[in-house]
């Protein structure tokens, strides 16, 4: 039986949730030049305030159908408020300063909102198991698609449509382009710099809790850890893709999904390699990928729009 | 080039976050002597009381709390009043060594429960056994902890400070091996390991007794257990075309396995040692998990007369968390060393070398104890050889059968 279809599948579902996340780490690098470290946690929270939705808002039972929508938009609150948050007491006060204050800030800040969620949420010390939708998996062919990952082949797509809508063709989204080039004379232009980086921080989490919805109900289970390896993840993404580039988060998270899924089923099967293919090495061979790209095009996969000014 | 040297900086510091975040410690202190008059001994407990292997921690703690409680009520030792002060190891081999270093400096620590995982007691043992200080472990249950690195070959005991009241790998394997391809009739597994010092222990005694019976490997793998998405390893289980799955690692990636391996397709029980065997597994896999074996040590506490008592009194005791899979080793392990500080201190006075004498009687402790006979042979280990099959039915832990593992 040809596995490649359905790991390729494996691969790009993983992928996308990596993209997911790098959206926010990339849009918030390309206008303030700041790597958001406590993006991952965004993304938990995001996760989190879905399940409090389903949890502790809607009554029991409420079908998918009606809850899924009610959990997206109050992990997208949740997730706004705090980057939003995060960037009004957190960075803000920062701007300015050298670049490595607000850098240590968003580590610190990553770590105080992990502890927050272990410490306040009900029952969070441990895995807590999120809603997941009923029916079988779907089959195309060899490939089959989990149920719960349906939800990511349909959000994936349309959030990459409609950020590419907002940036190209609305008028905050040009904002967002003139102060990413050049912020100083974005504002001489008329650009009001301080909404479009708040703008900035909340799309990038919203789509940070769309992947926290996806990865609840991928797995079945949120917690709060969640965020940090996949923080670290969407961060190698974007910046496999260029980081400050859109399009680049989505291309290197899909890239990275694949390559670790890839290296994971075949690596073992080449002559010499069996010690290094267990999914234990995935991680291994996702940053050689990274390693490569960077020495061979240190822009990125797509290159950075922001690397042209200076 | 600005922008270069930022990302290797933040690259430095995420390497950086990555080892900190390991090595976070919460000390809950309550500690000193508040009895008056009499002489307090104090027993450490090492286990994870946060994070993934929380509930398994917290049942151990809970446990030891209760044989102190007791062992005050019944004035076991004249003039002593018994004192636990658990530690955090957040199942991390450098968290423990450091509750190791911090229990050791404290004189009227004179023994101590833990710790869980078999990786964290690797890093602890030399601590404890330069101090003297005895060490009993209610779950650990890799055969290189007390039978020396090559055990299969050469037992050699290394740490006469370190004990057990849980049995080794070396059994819990092999009697896994036994039932998979004797009473269940698999003949093609698939071995999966987290490359952890219990894991990959443990998944390669089952593999060695497997063969052995006559039944073939289809496929090994190793996971991260920092990650979630098996989904890659769960399509190779499936194309393997192997009817039975064996994973060596513990409950918070084996749930998660579980069930995206039936997900995949492949509808096939996948078989785990003592660290799978935990009601948390269950809520991972989901329904999924219907069908799925997990061996452990003892015998089910449920079904021995000898721990009805505890049962009950774990229930007066009125803990937050279950006792776990563990809790009636982690219940005998305190009273272990409760009978051994018995025989070093008489009239409430601990002589100045208490710590190796403790550790010295230890090794002709014998008493009846929640889980069966409690007594150690000459490499630490218990006599207790009792193993028991458990699966999945209906959404909870049912026993299967209990047993001794013989021949090997």
């Amino acid at each position: 039986m040809n596995e490649l279809p359905q790991q390729l599948v494996n691969g790009l579902l993983l992928g996308s949730m990596y993209g997911l996340v790098a959206i926010g780490y990339t849009m918030v690098y390309g206008i303030v030049q700041l790597i958001n470290f406590a993006h991952g946690e965004i993304f938990m929270t995001g996760a989190f305030g879905a399940l409090t939705v389903y949890a502790y808002v809607l009554p029991d039972g409420t079908s998918m159908w009606v809850a899924l929508p009610l959990m997206l938009i109050g992990g997208i609150i949740v997730a706004v408020l705090v980057a939003v948050g995060a960037e009004r007491f957190a960075y803000r006060p920062l701007r300015g300063a050298p670049r490595l204050a607000p850098l240590i800030t968003a580590i610190g800040l990553s770590l105080a909102l992990q502890q927050a969620v272990w410490a306040w949420y009900p029952d969070a010390k441990s895995a807590r198991t999120f809603p997941q939708i009923n029916g079988g998996p779907f089959h195309i062919g060899n490939v089959t698609i989990q149920t719960g990952d349906i939800f990511l082949v349909v959000a994936a797509p349309i959030s990459m449509a409609f950020l590419a809508y907002f940036v190209m063709k609305t008028r905050t989204g040009r904002g967002m382009q003139a102060t990413a080039q050049d912020p100083d004379t974005a504002k001489l232009m008329g650009v009001n710099t301080d909404r479009i980086i708040v703008i900035a921080f909340a799309l990038g989490a919203a789509f940070a809790a769309v992947g926290g919805v996806a990865d609840g109900l991928k797995y079945g289970q949120i917690d709060f850890r969640m965020g940090f390896i996949l923080g670290l993840k969407a961060f190698t993404a974007a910046v496999l893709g260029g980081i400050g580039n859109i399009y680049g988060a989505m291309i290197g998270g899909l890239a990275l999904g694949v390559a670790e899924t890839l290296a994971t089923a075949y690596i073992a099967d080449l002559p010499g390699m069996e010690k290094f293919g267990s999914q234990s090495w995935a991680d291994v061979w996702a940053f050689v990928l990274l390693i490569l790209v960077l020495l061979f095009r240190p822009q990125g996969l797509l290159g950075e729009r922001v690397a042209d000014r200076a | 080039m600005r922008q270069r040297s930022l990302i290797a900086i933040t690259a430095a510091l995420a390497a950086g976050a990555l080892t900190l975040t390991a090595c976070g410690s919460r000390d809950s202190g309550g500690k000193g002597s508040d009895s008056k008059g009499g002489t307090t001994v104090v027993i450490g407990v090492d286990a994870p009381l946060t994070g993934d292997l929380s509930a398994i921690g917290l049942g151990i703690k809970n446990s030891v709390d209760l044989a102190v409680k007791q062992a005050n009520k019944q004035k076991v030792v004249d003039g002593v009043t018994f004192k636990m002060e658990p530690l955090d190891d957040q199942a991390q081999p450098s968290s423990g060594q450091q509750n190791a270093s911090k229990l050791v400096s404290e004189s009227d620590v004179l023994g101590v429960v833990g710790p869980l995982n078999s990786s964290v007691a690797e890093s602890m043992q030399k601590v404890f056994d330069d101090a003297k200080l005895v060490e009993v472990s209610p779950a650990n249950t890799n055969p290189a902890l007390t039978q020396g690195a090559n055990w299969q070959t050469k037992k050699a005991r290394a740490y006469k400070a370190y004990f057990r009241t849980a049995t080794t790998d070396a059994i819990q394997g092999p009697f896994a091996a036994q039932y998979v391809y004797g009473k269940a009739k698999k003949k093609k597994v698939f071995v999966i390991d987290d490359k952890k010092t219990y894991g990959a222990g443990l998944a390669a005694t089952f593999t060695d007794e497997f063969k052995k019976l006559g039944g073939t490997v289809a496929g090994t793998e190793h996971i991260n257990p920092d990650t979630k998405d098996y989904s890659a390893v769960a399509t190779k289980v499936k194309n393997s075309g192997a009817d039975v799955v064996y994973y060596g690692g513990e409950y918070p990636q084996a749930g998660p396995l579980s069930k995206q391996i039936k997900a995949a397709g492949a509808n096939i029980p996948v078989v785990g040692g003592d660290a799978i065997y935990d009601p948390t597994y269950i809520k991972l896999a989901g329904a999924a998990s219907n069908g799925d074996l997990a061996t452990s040590v003892g015998a089910p506490l449920d079904q021995l007369p000898s721990a009805k008592d505890f049962l009950a009194n774990y229930k007066a005791g009125g803990y937050n968390e279950e006792y776990g899979a563990y809790g009636g080793y982690a219940y005998d392990s305190a009273w272990a060393i409760i009978q051994a500080v018995k025989q070093v201190v008489s009239n409430g006075k601990v002589p100045s070398d208490a710590r190796s004498k403790i550790t010295a009687a230890m090794q002709n402790v014998s008493f009846d104890g929640v889980t069966g006979k409690v007594s150690f042979d000459e490499f630490g280990d218990t006599t207790n050889k009792q193993l028991t099959v458990y699966s999945v039915t209906g959404g909870a832990w049912k026993t299967v059968t209990s047993g001794t593992y013989n021949g090997g």
